[in-house]
């Protein structure tokens, strides 16, 4: 009998890994992900070396040492010439824009007259660092009434950021708990890929052994637990292969490319990889060497090998569980069309755990949302290993959750597999007729 | 006698549906057994159970004496109605997966698809897809497969339907070969006529049950009645010959062909005893033709489910 189960896995797999499409996937996703990377670094890069010149026609006695140059905006002074003439010069130049500053007696009066010429709209970083510079001149201004100096104020400006530790007293940064929730998120939604695709894939081969009709062929010699199993089996192999390879290709390709190109791999973690949202200040912070050497510390004191071993834990139990319904769909109807009703309320926990685990675990990884989710056997895969690089134990995960997430999974998966295999059992053998979730479960019972 | 399979009292229900109902059937060893009946009677549902894809419900089957259980599975070989092959596995490679599922191993398998590819002469297709063989073609890789492990059983489910005839004489001959070596064959089928001559044994189901079976011979000469077709080639005056035999006998129907004189009629006789007719008949002319009329096995089928539901 295992003999038997030894020879399906082999088919599926053989017939998944020889598949002319599987290959074409296999070896074009390491170059269109290296391909993505590199156009994501090259726009980075453009975008870094664009430099906006913006001239200023300067009529009063204010704003004088307040524009300084910076990486991305840099300033020419226009002097003697009419406003027209500097509008004239400034777009023969070809410059991004004219700052006019009119004359006037206090700074509050020369601000509210002030333009910003422009051939098209503007771009907003400029208005705001141009606002900025002007907030800061008007601040000083104010205070100054109140009796405050310039020496003054400057101690007064002084950026400030808050100190934070854990209780053990080791110095902790800002942040963190985002990079690390994301980390866990990339693992969390490679999980849902996964299991979306190479559940899929599951569902075809049955589909395709039905409408090939050799299936009667094959349960006349073992038992149709034993192909679905078998189908299972092959195909999370073959989505094995398929990753492992996708790994090694990957960062060979992007060694070799960093290599070759010379490309600066720091500044792409320090642009690309921050998304919008909540990590949108961490660009904004001063990136001290100290803070850097800090991420960097945080980053590889997370548990990797915990979240590593988890994933792959995580992954088989999940798939187990997901593509035993979706063996189950496959059985149940004639062709893949058919398929859609079944599919969505499969992806809707899918779903569902990957937006309540970047809204909930990134601000709060270990409340109560968090929690229960991660414990739900349908969505824990996705959103345990998002709160995993956290760790394990103190600080982290209680060790009790994990286990009784895992205790869960294996549970689910065989009161699943149990009906999944019910359904399966009875749904191969029926052509012709698309089921009602009605006529399911009246197939449980027979 | 030496039974390969016997029924007792199977039942076989799919929620309300019922499928089989109380089904006893003996089918003896080295035998062709036809499992008749129209679509929806129940057979597909009988083989399964055979073929242990399904269970019965309630009753028992003994396989060669033993109670039916996934080691006879090995003995049985089974080609059903819905049959089909992996598209775009090679050939060789595929039979040699399904021969070894069926528990033979790479060695003997390989040996045996030889073999057989020979004798069907398909050696060159072994590594060619499915796809690319015609439909016909892909029928002897299937029949191939069913029969490579050498089953003491054979069942084949609508045996010739999608089979061009001289493909379907091939694996008729076939069939027959299998049986001289010692192979009990069931063949299942709606189409009657197409396996009656084949059969040793039948069983007729109709609406899950068992409505009769049996030998076949036994079976016609029960059914038979008595009915003879005669042809006779006449002198003169075929209207007195037939006005004096039908004062004699039960005739039929009659028809009198004046300018080939020859008269040609159907009698039914209270025996199957021929003796007295046959010597009034042979004083009247000549006699080209005397048949019985036996009845085929869709005659039967048709008249045992009216006597059946007339009774009801």
């Amino acid at each position: 009998m295992a003999n038997k189960l030894g020879l399906i896995i082999r088919r599926e797999y053989l017939a998944k890994v020889r598949n002319r499409s599987f290959i074409v996937m296999t070896i074009l996703s390491p170059l269109l992900i290296v391909g993505m990377i590199l156009l994501i670094a090259y726009l980075a890069k453009i975008n870094d070396n664009e430099t906006r010149v913006i001239s200023i026609l300067n009529e009063s006695q204010f704003f004088n040492q307040e524009f300084k140059p910076s990486k991305s905006l840099t300033f020419v002074q226009l002097d003697n010439l009419t406003l027209e003439q500097a509008k004239d010069s400034t777009n023969a130049l070809e410059y991004y824009g004219l700052l006019h500053i009119p004359e006037g007696d206090t700074v509050e009066e020369v601000a509210r007259a002030t333009y910003l010429f422009t051939k098209d709209n503007p771009n907003s970083s400029v208005t705001q660092k141009l606002e900025s510079i002007f907030q800061r001149q008007l601040r000083q201004d104010r205070l100054k009434k109140l009796g405050v100096s310039s020496d003054q104020f400057s101690s007064v400006e002084a950026p400030f950021e808050i100190n934070l530790a854990t209780f053990d007293g080791e110095r902790s940064i800002k942040g963190i708990n985002e990079i690390k929730a994301f980390i866990g998120g990339g693992f969390g939604y490679a999980i849902m890929m996964f299991i979306i695709i190479y559940g899929g894939f599951v569902m075809r081969s049955v589909i395709e052994e039905k409408t090939s009709r050799i299936i009667e062929v094959i349960i006349s010699s073992v038992k149709p637990f034993q192909l679905m199993l078998g189908k299972i089996i092959g195909n999370s192999l073959a989505g094995l292969t398929q990753f492992t390879i996708w790994i090694i290709s990957a960062s060979v390709l992007l060694s070799l490319v960093v290599m070759i190109l010379g490309i600066d791999l720091s500044a792409l973690s320090g642009d690309t990889n921050m998304p919008a949202g909540p990590m949108g200040g961490m660009s904004q912070l001063a990136p001290m060497d100290s803070d850097m050497m800090m991420y960097t510390k945080e980053i590889l004191d997370i548990p990797w090998g915990i979240l590593v071993i988890s994933f792959f834990i995580y992954f088989v139990l999940g798939y187990l569980i997901y593509s035993s319904i979706y063996a189950a769909i496959g059985a149940a109807v004639d062709n893949e069309t058919d398929t859609q009703q079944f599919i969505f309320p499969i992806i809707m926990p899918l779903m569902l755990a990957i937006y309540v685990g970047f809204f909930s675990v990134f601000s709060n990884p270990h409340g109560p949302i968090a929690v229960g989710f991660s414990l739900f056997p349908l969505t824990s895969p996705i959103v345990m290993l998002m709160r995993l690089p956290g760790g394990i134990g103190e600080g982290g995960v209680p060790l009790w959750q994990f286990l009784l997430s895992i205790f869960l999974l294996i549970v689910t998966f065989l009161g699943i597999v149990t009906l999944a295999a019910k359904i399966y059992r009875v749904g191969i053998l029926m052509y012709g007729k698309k089921p009602t979730y009605k006529e399911l479960v009246k197939w449980l019972r027979y | 006698m030496d039974h390969i399979l016997v029924a007792k009292n199977v039942s076989k229900t799919y929620g309300n549906y019922t499928a089989l109902s109380n089904i006893s059937l003996e089918i003896p060893k080295n035998c062709i057994y036809g499992l008749l009946g129209p679509n929806g009677a129940g057979k597909t549902s009988f083989i399964r159970i055979i073929n242990q894809i399904t269970h019965q419900d309630a009753g028992e089957i003994f396989f060669n004496g033993e109670r039916l259980s996934p080691k006879h599975i090995s003995q049985i070989g089974y080609l059903p109605e819905e049959r089909g092959l992996y598209k775009s596995m090679k050939v060789g490679e595929q039979a040699l997966y399904l021969a070894q599922l069926k528990g033979l191993s790479k060695h003997d398998a390989k040996e045996k698809l030889k073999f057989w590819f020979e004798r069907l002469n398909i050696g060159d297709w072994w590594n060619k897809k499915i796809q690319e063989l015609s439909k016909g073609m892909a029928q002897k890789i299937q029949f191939i497969v069913t029969v490579l492990h050498e089953p003491k059983l054979l069942i084949f489910d609508e045996p010739f339907s999608g089979f061009d005839p001289i493909n379907a004489n091939i694996i008729k001959d076939e069939i027959l070969k299998l049986k001289e070596q010692g192979t009990s064959i069931i063949f299942s089928t709606h189409r009657m006529e197409s396996v009656e001559e084949l059969c040793e044994y039948i069983a007729l189901i109709h609406k899950s049950e068992k409505i009769l079976d049996g030998k076949l011979a036994d079976i016609k000469n029960a059914y038979k009645d008595n009915i003879f077709d005669v042809g006779l080639q006449v002198e003169e005056n075929g209207e007195a010959l037939m006005k004096s035999l039908a004062d004699k006998f039960n005739i039929l129907s009659s028809n009198l062909d004046r300018q080939d004189r020859q008269l040609d009629f159907k009698v039914q006789l209270p025996s199957s005893h021929t003796g007295d007719i046959l010597r009034e008949l042979s004083t009247m002319g000549n006699l080209y033709r005397f048949d019985e009329t036996i009845p085929s096995a869709n005659d039967i089928f048709i008249q045992t489910v009216n006597n059946k539901e007339n009774g009801k």
